[in-house]
């Protein structure tokens, strides 16, 4: 189960993606710690207020992911398959889970500190993959790797690794299972029900 | 090394298989009342039968270790419970000193019993972690580990009734790290108890912030532990840089 801490750990420095920056690393590290400069002295994110931190993640975080790819990625071999709005629709509801998801764990942040590792890439690289790892007192660090590329004069995340565990990965066998029983349109009507649910046990707090 | 005789040492051995018997026994019935249906993922070949454990798991979480994690948070106060978790960490350092050794990584192994040696004098018997403060940083190995280390695969994927995930490799791993378990071998049997029911709680507590996160992201809380395991697993074998495996569904 020690996996799960590192995985929450994790989560709490998701937030960290990318910046306006031409190198992909300094990026990283920039929105990291501007995002978590903002945590520390939001006593309303720390307090457990979701839609304030979403808020946060949707301006700082997501304008460095690329959404498209990570659910083709995690839907697999049937995205091809799939209608240009079933794509649009799986994309957006899979957006609303993650943002939800990282938002909740910005605010269980607790003072752990995160270190970059120095990125070796050549100057043609269009794929990079950026080491960084959280510190926290009497604990294993926890290893947080950025998969990004290339897209046009900015660096977009694809995927991120969580001690070892890929986000992309995680959500593969839980999309194709899904997808077998039911089709993409079940898919799709499960994640929104699953937003909507979520939605609505946030609404009651 | 911990001053266990062969003699005890055979005990040990007897009274886990007498534990795991009953186990196997509850495997093959599981296996009978669920067909072992196989899901057709080859990552999980028992996944009827998994998913049963699962359930059970889940159902003992809920109604007994969470609320004891959740009251113990609420009433010891958190330098108390850093204490407590320090405690048991300090002990876990010996051995993830030994498997380090096992690994052949003499140096991080050194580095972990230089912790022990920190932490029980200095840090008071382990209830502080003063080497962590000092930048001595703490590893994360087991047996399954180091078997992974030596070239064991993982093999099928089980949820075992209480013990939750683990591989094949990582169970075996598991009959090892609990036999190698000092407090486990404790003869004064209601103070070996109460330290196993603490550290228990303790560790629980330590994941309740990351319940929350899990049921929300979580399309199928089954998928999403299994896979997010098998992963975390092959990630700690390698210490964190395992080969890159095409994962792409072209």
């Amino acid at each position: 189960m020690k996996w799960v801490m590192g995985f929450l750990a994790g989560l709490v420095i998701c937030a960290s993606a990318i910046a306006e920056d031409s190198a992909p690393d300094v990026m990283v590290k920039n929105v990291t710690n501007e995002v978590l400069e903002i945590v520390k002295k939001d006593k309303d994110i720390q307090s457990g207020n979701t839609r304030k931190a979403i808020g946060l993640v949707e301006a700082k975080v997501i304008p460095h992911f690329n959404f498209q790819r990570m659910t083709a990625q995690a839907v697999g071999k049937s995205w091809r398959l799939a209608t240009a709005a079933q794509q649009k629709a799986l994309a957006e509801e899979f957006r609303t889970l993650l943002v939800r998801t990282y938002a909740n764990a910005l605010t269980a942040y607790k003072n752990q500190t995160v270190d970059f590792k120095p990125l070796k890439m050549a100057p043609t690289d269009t794929d990079v993959t950026i080491h960084s790892s959280i510190r926290q007192p009497g604990a294993k660090s926890i290893d947080i790797d950025y998969a990004l590329e290339k897209d046009g004069p900015d660096w977009k995340v694809y995927d991120f690794t969580i001690g070892g565990i890929s986000m992309v990965t995680s959500y593969r066998d839980q999309f194709s299972q899904q997808i077998a029983a039911d089709g993409v349109d079940g898919l799709i009507k499960s994640l929104q029900a699953k937003n909507a649910s979520l939605d609505a046990s946030a609404a009651k707090k | 090394m911990f001053g266990i005789t062969h003699e005890k040492d055979a005990i040990v051995k007897f009274a886990l298989i007498k534990r795991l018997a009953p186990l196997s026994a509850l495997f093959m019935l599981a296996c009978t009342l669920t067909g072992c249906a196989t899901s057709g993922n080859p990552k999980d070949p028992i996944e009827g039968f998994n998913r049963a454990m699962f359930a059970f798991n889940e159902g003992v979480d809920k109604t007994v270790i969470k609320p004891v994690a959740q009251g113990y948070e609420a009433t010891v106060p958190q330098p108390a419970r850093n204490g407590v978790a320090n405690f048991f960490g300090n002990i876990e350092d010996v051995f993830i000193g030994v498997n380090n050794v096992l690994q052949g990584k003499v140096p991080d192994g050194i580095n972990d019993f230089g912790r022990v040696l920190v932490n029980t004098t200095l840090g008071v018997f382990g209830f502080m972690d003063v080497a962590s403060d000092m930048g001595v940083e703490k590893h994360n190995e087991d047996f399954g580990q180091t078997f992974g280390r030596w070239g064991a695969g993982p093999g099928t994927y089980v949820v075992w009734p209480l013990f939750g995930p683990r591989t094949v490799r990582d169970s075996a791993g598991l009959v090892v790290d609990l036999a190698a378990d000092p407090i486990g071998a404790i003869n004064d049997i209601p103070a070996r108890n109460i330290l196993l029911v603490t550290r228990l709680v303790s560790d629980r507590a330590a994941l309740l912030p990351a319940d929350k996160v899990i049921e929300e992201a979580a399309l199928d809380k089954y998928s999403y532990i299994r896979d997010g395991y098998l992963q975390r697993r092959r990630s700690l074998v390698y210490d964190g840089n395992p080969p890159r495996r095409d994962e792409s569904n072209e």
